[in-house]
């Protein structure tokens, strides 16, 4: 990952850095959904309201401060308090599943109208308005902190997007792989046992939901940079459904399966966008059904189970 | 150790348990023994903070116990083997019992533990949902011992076990009792299981203690009729 990105500049025009960049933040946001619900086993619905507060987060604070590295740094946390408030009451409330997948999904829809409705002057955070469903445009792109003034060219950005998503995906890994990574895991597989073997389940699934929030977040922040740019559109139920799509093709239980179903589904969405001929969201339906009916584990994993032909230890627990 | 005092439970209007009232010393192994539907596996997982307790006490060394979350009971020293096994087929058996050990040091406490479980060592690698039914029993054992509990509550661990196996499950039960001191309840519906190990055996019926029996008397073809329902010539 680490060789292609940084020969990718190299041979691809702008465009296609720009596209790249952008392919790499929504795998971001792709890999905390897989972390979230593929080892958490926590079915989140509303990942997209962690994305849209860490763009809304960056927004506001870089248009406020006129300066990103501040900003960069609360788009990360302030939905990662977000979902430890929310996470809180869910999971120490003792919400089963489904209620939990309605209740994600309904946060999200709330913040997808409250933003709508912030057009006017009114509704301003310091000098940032919000705009309501007309967004926020031109905001400032990321700096090299402290210096406001050297605002990062495309391939320093595409540099940087990568470098994020590398140690994500790193950093998710070794988690997984640690002892914290195993009990989330055993969770997923069964919840009342691990209580009765003494681990504390409502704290580790609430550290799970903390940590998808502040990636989704951080996705959010990328985005937003990417396009100088954020509308309500981040919350809308196309976006948080899209995320699932991405992890249902790439495969659950996998690290590179979100990322290579989100990479899948986004070139298609960008190649299909150029054609008048079919709705992209009804191909993309027809792709999600055609994924749970005919391949329900998704590309990964399935390609994993006709390449496991040969005998031997197996651990379903592999974090990659 | 354990002190429950008129103890009652049900599964929403449905009352299981109807006052149960038990006793546990140190280093006892106490048999409950009852039919299908009288209570024994809700009493256990009542015990360990699964089912809700309606009234009554349950006191483990001294420390009140009735309201708190079944993982605190675990760390207080509370195990529990239960029903079905239930260990965690997608992980490798060293896993597993890894996961048993809260805390740092889990390497050196699975090596410990399967010395008591020489059948587990070949199988460290494999996957815990490959195993037998009777290598699942013993993992799950293990795994309930590599937490270090002071009384472990066994649910039915001979149900679908093969002979062979029952053997030296009740080896590996008389190892804990005798020599590590464990202190043990044990539900059964195998006489025979709960006859050899246990000390004393109390009689649970429409969820509270009938009687309280000597292992030998479960020889006894009037007891086994009248309590058990088992008629032998």
């Amino acid at each position: 990952m680490v060789v292609i990105a940084l020969g990718v500049p190299q041979v691809v025009d702008q465009f296609g850095l720009l596209q790249l960049t952008i392919f790499a933040a929504m795998c971001i946001l792709a890999l905390s959904l897989g972390f979230v619900w593929g080892y958490g086993g926590i079915l989140c619905f509303g990942q997209s309201a962690f994305f849209g507060l860490g763009a809304y987060a960056y927004a506001v604070t870089a248009v406020d401060l006129g300066e990103s590295t501040a900003a960069a740094i609360l788009a990360v946390l302030v939905p990662a308090v977000f979902a430890a408030l929310l996470g809180y009451f869910m999971f120490y409330g003792r919400l089963s599943d489904v209620y939990l997948g309605v209740i994600t999904l309904s946060v999200t829809l709330i913040f997808f109208n409250l933003m709508n409705s912030t057009a006017g002057d009114a509704y301003r955070v310091g000098k940032a308005r919000l705009n309501g469903f007309n967004g926020m445009p031109s905001l400032p792109t990321l700096n090299v902190p402290g210096d406001p003034a050297r605002l990062l060219d495309p391939t320093e950005t595409f540099y940087l997007v990568m470098a994020f998503l590398v140690i994500v995906y790193v950093g998710l890994h070794v988690l997984l792989a640690s002892h914290f990574g195993r009990v989330v895991v055993a969770i997923r597989e069964n919840e009342a046992r691990c209580e009765l073997l003494g681990y504390d389940v409502r704290l580790h699934k609430l550290l799970v939901f903390t940590i998808g929030g502040g990636i989704a977040g951080l996705a959010g922040c990328l985005f937003a940079n990417w396009g100088a740019f954020v509308s309500p559109n981040v919350f809308s139920l196309t976006m948080t459904s899209q995320i699932i799509i991405w992890v249902i093709v790439g495969g659950l239980g996998t690290l590179v399966g979100p990322i290579i179903g989100c990479l899948i589904m986004q070139y298609l969405a960008t190649t299909l966008g150029t054609q008048q001929l079919a709705n992209t969201n009804l191909i993309f339906g027809i792709i999600f059904l055609a994924f749970v009916l005919l391949v329900p584990r998704g590309i990964v994993p399935s390609l994993r189970a006709l390449g496991a032909r040969a005998p031997g230890p197996s651990r379903v627990h592999d974090p990659a | 150790m354990l002190s429950v005092t008129d103890l009652h439970a049900r599964y929403g209007r449905i009352p299981i348990l109807n006052g149960i009232c038990l006793e546990v010393a140190a280093g006892e192994f106490v048999g409950v023994l009852g039919h299908n539907g009288m209570g024994k596996t809700t009493l256990l997982k009542t015990l360990m903070g699964f089912v809700p307790v309606q009234r009554g006490r349950i006191l483990f060394d001294g420390a009140d116990v009735t309201h708190e979350a079944a993982y605190v009971r675990a760390r207080r020293g509370l195990g529990y083997v239960p029903q079905g096994r239930e260990i965690f087929p997608g992980l490798s058996v060293r896993d597993n019992l890894r996961m048993g050990f809260v805390g740092r040091g889990a390497e050196e406490r699975v090596d410990a533990i399967v010395q008591t479980f020489p059948r587990l060592v070949p199988l460290l690698n494999r996957r815990g949902g490959a195993l037998s039914g009777g290598e699942q029993q013993l993992l799950a054992i293990a795994r309930c011992l590599a937490g270090n509990p002071r009384l472990i509550l066994f649910d039915e661990p001979t149900e679908g076990i093969q002979p062979s196996i029952i053997e030296e499950l009740v080896a590996v039960l008389q190892t804990l009792h005798r020599k590590q001191a464990l202190t043990i309840v044990l539900v059964e519906q195998n006489l025979e299981f709960i006859a050899e190990l246990a000390t004393r055996v109390l009689l649970i019926q429409k969820g509270a203690i009938l009687r309280e029996l000597q292992p030998g008397e479960l020889r006894q073809a009037g007891v086994l009729s009248e309590f058990i329902g088992v008629d032998r010539a």
